[in-house]
């Protein structure tokens, strides 16, 4: 089923969140809509949590991986070429052991920030139906819905006081309704 | 009691970013000051690898000064700035928001400018590229694991990583920030590093979740890391060097003099920016309070590692011990070290009126680093003044004005750095600023209403 995003635009919470209570009586779920601010909110504000991440498995993947390529770098090149000294083992552990410490920590720490990424769904090429008043500010409530309810969805988003509706079209251009052109705080 | 800054919304964006917009001044003259010295330090850098090390005061058997103690010297800036990032991070204390982001920038230009300074001491540093990379599988050259100085660039290459992907994730949010503000080349870069944020929930959860995780995996990486660089000299047979102690000393000294220079740099920003609604008094205070803890956990090591030298009996170990205690110019050397790194400071700290006053911190934090960067050259240089068994070698070491422009240019190149990123880059985490308020409460305790900040668990 095809999907279609429309996007309302308020100035505070309290209308944010009434345009939330709008389309829930519209009969949508909280599955269908998200919520696009400058910063975090406590969690529950605009409703219950969007959903479970795998961010925790990133880490483990990524040290194993760091692990075995630490493990392959040192015990490979001392088997390699060996040097043989004062007839002491081969592989010298302790040595081992901190390269392969290392390897482990920076493949978990590379891992987690590519599970960052891909959990987060970036990077995104297209920004697609977004408004730049949600830097200023303001919040949005985007709402994800079939493409044969996208009347009924941006009618709820409609019936709140609002400063905006972004919308696509069929062909998936972006349509605008209020252009934001701020003043001041130019970087 | 968390103090609490009078502005909200839009108005903390627009002071986090004047730094961005506006140019004042003094950072020009700052910009011609640090260029100048950056410019001696180039020629300084040429000269020497066009007349080769001896254009330094190296020589046999001394084949460590004034570039290997800098070395150590960053690598210890670099720790307090993760350090402090990520156990604010982890403990979710409230006033860590204006702090963590100077912080970890500072851990990476340190830490670039602590690389630096191995390449240059080999003289030839172009020639690494082929000693080290790759593998030489023809020759049957490869790099020897059993040795130090490949654990080295392995933990620090790795501290490195993980901290410029720490900064990156926390950075992206306000780079969609500055995408939507912005024209021109600038718009290009921050949409590019934006990687097309558009901040709905879930992007914010992972970027909360993202922030103590990282911090979580950064924190044992960076006890690693000194403790790494501290075995460069304890695996070592040299006397005074070869001590079980030196992992945590190293590390505890690394902490005292980088949330030092932590300090330094968040008065050089409430100045520079005026970001006095951000950087409090209250921030200096906590950071204080930490510092006399740290500062008396460094001068307990530092007490130990004499102890523990004395203690082996080894005539080689006295004989260094002595000359660094009790003769010229090292004695005058310890001296400093305990002034300029505890004996005026702690005290002053122990105040709560003094903690409160930035220039007093900024005084006292500059003493530190200029005592700790002694105490670095006080634990390498005596070990290798001396005879040395077998070769009977023995030298003094006297640094060249080549050495001296080098360490001088070091703190302008890390200065310049900072400087660079605070036109590019908020200096301060807007959205966690703004975090903070949306997360601020006023609680009505009977007749009295308190600041509240609601924690999630």
């Amino acid at each position: 089923m095809a999907f279609r995003e429309v996007l309302g635009v308020y100035k505070d919470l309290d209308t944010a969140v009434a345009a939330t209570d709008a389309f829930a009586d519209a009969g949508f779920t909280r599955e269908d809509f998200d919520v696009l601010t400058n910063a975090p909110y406590p969690e529950g504000a605009f409703g219950e949590d969007p959903g479970r991440h795998r961010l925790f498995m990133f880490p483990l993947i990524g040290a194993a991986s760091g692990f075995a390529v630490g493990l392959l770098i040192t015990a490979g090149t001392q088997l390699a070429y060996p040097l043989v000294t004062y007839g002491m083992p081969l592989l010298s552990i302790p040595p081992m052991i901190v390269i392969m410490y290392e390897g482990t920590m920076l493949g978990a720490l590379i891992f987690t920030v590519l599970g960052v990424l891909f959990e987060s769904r970036l990077p995104r090429l297209r920004l697609g139906v977004y408004d730049k008043r949600i830097t200023y500010g303001s919040i949005g409530i985007l709402a994800r819905v079939p493409a044969d309810r996208i009347d009924d969805a941006e009618k709820a988003l409609r019936s709140v006081e609002h400063e905006n509706i972004v919308s696509e079209n069929d062909n998936g251009d972006v349509i605008s309704e209020n252009e934001y052109e701020p003043r001041g705080a130019q970087a | 009691m968390q103090e609490r800054h009078p502005l909200k919304g839009e108005a903390i964006t627009k002071e986090l970013l004047r730094p961005l917009n506006q140019t004042p001044m003094i950072f020009w003259v700052a910009v011609i000051i640090l260029g100048g010295i950056l410019t001696a330090f180039a020629f300084a850098v040429g000269w020497m690898f066009y007349w080769g090390l001896g254009t330094t005061g190296l020589n046999t058997p001394i084949f460590w000064g004034f570039m290997i103690t800098n070395f150590v010297f960053w690598i210890g800036i670099s720790h307090a700035g993760v350090m402090i990032s990520a156990i604010l991070r982890l403990t979710q204390a409230e006033w860590r928001r204006p702090v963590t982001r100077a912080a970890e920038v500072m851990t990476i230009f340190s830490l670039l400018t602590a690389m630096l300074f191995p390449f240059l001491h080999t003289g030839r540093p172009w020639r690494t590229v082929y000693w080290v990379f790759p593998y030489d599988f023809d020759r049957g050259i490869w790099p020897d694991p059993r040795g130090p100085l490949v654990w080295d660039p392995a933990a620090v290459f790795t501290y490195l990583t993980g901290s410029t992907l720490f900064l990156y994730t926390t950075l992206i949010p306000d780079m969609a920030l500055l995408r939507d503000r912005s024209t021109g080349w600038r718009k290009t870069l921050y949409t590019i590093l934006a990687l097309g944020w558009r901040g709905n929930e879930r992007q914010w959860k992972l970027q909360l979740v993202a922030g103590i995780l990282l911090s979580a995996l950064i924190l044992p990486v960076f006890v690693s890391v000194h403790s790494i660089v501290s075995w460069d000299f304890a695996v070592s047979l040299i006397p005074v060097w070869h001590a079980s102690i030196f992992a945590p000393y190293f590390v505890i000294g690394a902490v005292h003099s980088g949330v030092s220079a932590v300090i330094t740099l968040m008065a050089l920003m409430r100045w520079l920016f005026g970001f006095h609604n951000y950087l409090r008094e209250e921030h200096f205070d906590s950071i204080g309070r930490l510092l006399v803890v740290v500062a008396t956990g460094w001068m307990w090591f530092f007490v130990l590692d004499i102890i523990f030298a004395m203690f082996t009996r080894d005539p080689r170990e006295l004989v260094v011990m002595e000359q660094r205690i009790f003769e010229w110019p090292y004695a005058m050397l310890l001296a400093f070290v305990f002034v300029f790194a505890y004996i005026i400071p702690v005290p002053v700290w122990m105040f709560q009126r003094f903690r409160r006053n930035i220039k007093i911190m900024f005084w006292t934090s500059l003493m530190v680093n200029v005592g700790m960067w002694a105490e670095r050259y006080w634990l390498i240089l005596p070990g290798l003044e001396r005879k040395f068994e077998f070769t009977f070698m023995w030298s003094w070491y006297r640094p060249s004005i080549v050495e001296l422009t080098l360490v001088f240019g070091s703190f302008a190149l890390v200065t310049f750095l900072l400087l660079l990123f605070s036109k590019i880059f908020p200096p301060v985490a807007v959205w966690e600023e703004m975090e903070g308020v949306n997360f601020a409460q006023d609680i009505q305790v009977g007749k009295r209403t308190v600041h509240a900040t609601i924690r999630e668990e």
